[in-house]
């Protein structure tokens, strides 16, 4: 009843259409934060959903609003001043509605987060083991013994050599990549159904990235969780998402399944994106065009849409400068352009896709 | 671990070392006679050249300075001057070590001196401490839970006035109207705590408060900043990520890393405060070292000035050293080589 036709069309991703229900389901999410200088609007009207099982890439700029919506999901936004509003329907059930004792029950056991830096992440002062036994006796009542044995067990499972050893180590004794592992641990430890990994690579060096991400899959295969990839590397999600959503100042600008992002984009930032990823079949050095212009600023987004002062196509006759652009009900997936539908095909057939 | 308390006990003796000649030498660049000082009024050139002689300070400043060094290490006798000890052998008194000479004023031992003193300041301090810790710690803490709020901002602008006024005034403050208008605490007297106990405590209680709210405005203000940067440190997100309770993430994963530097800073205070509160035992009239060292600056009277420095400078040292080894209790990221 309260889903409206452009709802349902924006919440749609090219696969998940919608045979399987949802584990989760966003609806028009929206964080903001009010500020000295105005209020932040880091997420808008942002819709999306995601099947059992599957994986959803978010990609985007820094700044785009990816982080605060994993936070949002985690209810890490309670208890601070961000205004948050919509829905997140995690099996039906609304997450920004239910108790903070419901939610403290469900962080960590159906949804667990893998941070960017697992050296801040990690507390310096509790041993490694500690923090995971803490991470397992949270949601489950049993011996220090037992929880023992299953870190060591989940350790082991990541492919850290010598869990028992290794248990007694503070994060600092560890590598980067070893912190990493021992995270996905943490958050696997509970059998969550969902795991948000925010940009789990990005402080790692790049062999140590490819090792995590394999990690990561092959997890998921195992334990058939759902995972929400965050990273503004296309790279990392072309590897192992399902479907991909571009975000954009706060907004999702483009969602459909991976193929449909690589191989027929529609709209102008998602074609930004990938002229700017380096890709194994070119040449480095040659043809990487970053993205002219910087992001916009959340607190005054630009009139109409928000991409415009970067965009090479934006006209005053599209109404680009002043319209901010909905679904487009042409397009057989979410985009969010005023360009019109064949004309935005056109484009991509003839000048983008030469240059990628 | 081992090896490390050594060393940094070692240098903190040669650091003594070095104390105690710097400060004998600067008294010996003064235009003050020690000497005059402690023969008196009516004094003839004569005695005074005696006097010189029997304290030793007819020496040289390097030789005086071991003499001293050597009385502390092995004990020395008086007089000084070894023509003197034989003229009169009956009259040689036995400095047993370690030995920080007499007063020119008193002519007490010195280190008996302080010893008499020590119990004075350390009840002071302690009793400071455990105010200041207490309250400006738990202050601190609620004050950065409730950031923004209004309780906030009374603790922080409150704590705030406090850290504004001298020390003198708020402790005359508190001795006129607590102690002397309102009758609300007894008029503070320093009663050993071997003696009574209540006594102690009462006599204790408003030079103590006077010392701790001083402290207390600064602690709170450093605990605050300490829990808010802790509050916002990604590893908290992580506890909260995990679904741990509140109360757990608030004691187990917050308060222990926003301590650690507010324990530092404690420790350090404390070993500074045991080598004596000088204003406020001043105001209460505390006999302890604060207010010995004043007297003994006004007087001139070297060999206790000394000896204060030196037991002052020993506090603040131990201080350092446990401060750094309780680090390494705290941080395991520490490690002492
Ligand atoms: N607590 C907050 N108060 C005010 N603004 C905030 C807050 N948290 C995030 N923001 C703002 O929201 C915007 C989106 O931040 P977010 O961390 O989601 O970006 P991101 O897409 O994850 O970028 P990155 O790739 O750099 O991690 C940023 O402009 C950020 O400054
Ligand atoms: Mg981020």
């Amino acid at each position: 009843m309260s889903t409206s036709a452009t709802t349902d069309h924006a919440a749609r991703g090219a696969s998940g259409s919608g045979d399987v229900p949802a584990l989760l389901s966003v609806r028009e999410l929206r964080v903001h934060f009010p500020t000295e200088d105005g209020v932040v609007k880091a997420v808008d009207d942002l819709s999306f959903d995601l099947a059992p099982g599957a994986t959803l890439g978010i990609v985007g700029e820094s700044g785009s609003g990816k982080s605060v919506t994993s936070q949002a999901i985690m209810g890490l936004h309670r208890g601070t001043r961000a205004k948050v509003g919509g829905q997140i329907l995690f099996d039906g059930v609304d997450l920004l509605t239910i108790s903070d004792e419901e939610l403290r029950r469900r962080r960590g056991q159906d949804v667990a987060m893998v941070f960017q830096d697992p050296l801040s992440a990690l507390h310096p002062y509790y041993t490694v083991g500690n923090q995971l036994v803490e991470a397992y006796r949270v949601h489950h009542d049993v011996s220090k013994q037992a929880a023992r044995a299953r870190v060591i067990e989940m350790l082991d499972r990541v492919g850290i050599p010598s869990p028992q050893a290794r248990f007694g180590n503070y994060p600092h004794e560890f590598s980067g990549g070893m912190r990493q592992r021992a995270m996905i641990a943490m958050a696997l430890i509970n059998d969550p159904r969902l795991i948000i990994a925010d940009e789990p690579t990005t402080a790692l060096d790049v062999t140590v990235q490819a090792q995590i991400l394999d990690l990561l899959v092959g997890l998921q295969k195992e334990f058939g969780s759902s995972i929400i990839i965050i990273t503004h590397d296309l790279g990392v999600v072309a590897e192992m998402a399902d479907d991909i959503l571009v975000m954009y100042g706060g907004k999702a600008v483009e969602r459909g399944d991976a193929d449909t992002i690589f191989y027929s984009p529609e709209h102008p930032y998602a074609w930004g994106l990938l002229r700017s990823m380096p890709r194994m079949d070119r040449l480095r050095t040659e043809r990487l065009v970053p993205i002219a212009g910087n992001p916009p600023s959340l607190i005054n987004l630009p009139t109409g849409c928000s991409f415009h002062p970067r965009c090479e196509y934006a006209t005053a006759e599209l109404g680009c400068f002043t319209t901010a652009p909905p679904f487009d009900a042409e397009s057989d997936h979410p985009v969010r352009c005023l360009i019109p539908h064949t004309e935005r095909l056109d484009i991509f057939e003839n000048s983008v896709r030469p240059s990628l | 671990m081992f090896a490390y308390i050594v060393r940094r006990l070692f240098s903190g003796i040669v650091m003594l070392i070095v104390m105690s000649f710097v400060t004998i030498l600067l008294f010996f660049s003064s235009a003050v006679d020690p000497a005059r000082v402690m023969c008196g009024k009516s004094c003839t050139p004569e005695r005074i050249e005696q006097t010189r002689k029997a304290l030793g300070y007819d020496k040289p400043a390097v030789q005086q300075w071991t003499a001293f060094l050597g009385g502390v290490v092995k004990g020395r006798e008086y007089p000084a001057d070894e023509a003197l000890r034989k003229a009169a052998p009956q009259l040689v008194v036995d400095c047993h070590a370690p030995c920080l000479g007499y007063s020119t004023v008193t002519q007490q031992s010195v280190g008996s001196t302080l010893w008499t003193k020590l119990p004075v300041t350390g009840s002071l301090a302690i009793a400071a401490f455990i105010m200041w810790m207490v309250v400006g710690v738990g202050l601190g803490i609620i004050s950065a839970l409730f950031k923004g709020t209004l309780l906030d901002r009374a603790i922080v602008g409150s704590s705030l006035l406090f850290y504004a006024f001298p020390t003198f005034a708020i402790g005359i403050a508190l001795y006129t109207y607590l102690s002397l208008k309102w009758h609300l605490v007894k008029i503070p007297a320093y009663t050993p705590i071997s003696e009574s106990p209540s006594a102690w405590l009462q006599g204790l209680f408003l030079p103590a408060l006077t010392l701790a709210l001083v402290y207390i405005a600064g602690y709170v203000r450093l605990t605050r900043a300490f829990v808010l940067e802790s509050l916002s440190e990604d590893y908290l997100r992580t506890a909260k990520a995990k679904g741990l309770a509140p109360r757990k993430i608030l004691f187990k994963h917050t308060m222990r890393a926003a301590l650690t530097p507010v324990v530092t800073a404690a420790g350090l205070d404390l070993g500074g405060l045991l080598g004596g509160a000088i204003i406020t035992e001043t105001i209460f009239n505390y006999d302890g070292l604060g207010k010995l060292a004043v007297l003994s600056n006004a007087q001139f009277d070297l060999p206790m000035i000394v000896g204060i420095v030196l037991v002052a400078a020993t506090f603040v040292i131990l201080a350092n050293l446990i401060v750094d080894l309780l680090y390494a209790l705290i941080d395991p990221r520490v490690k002492y080589a």
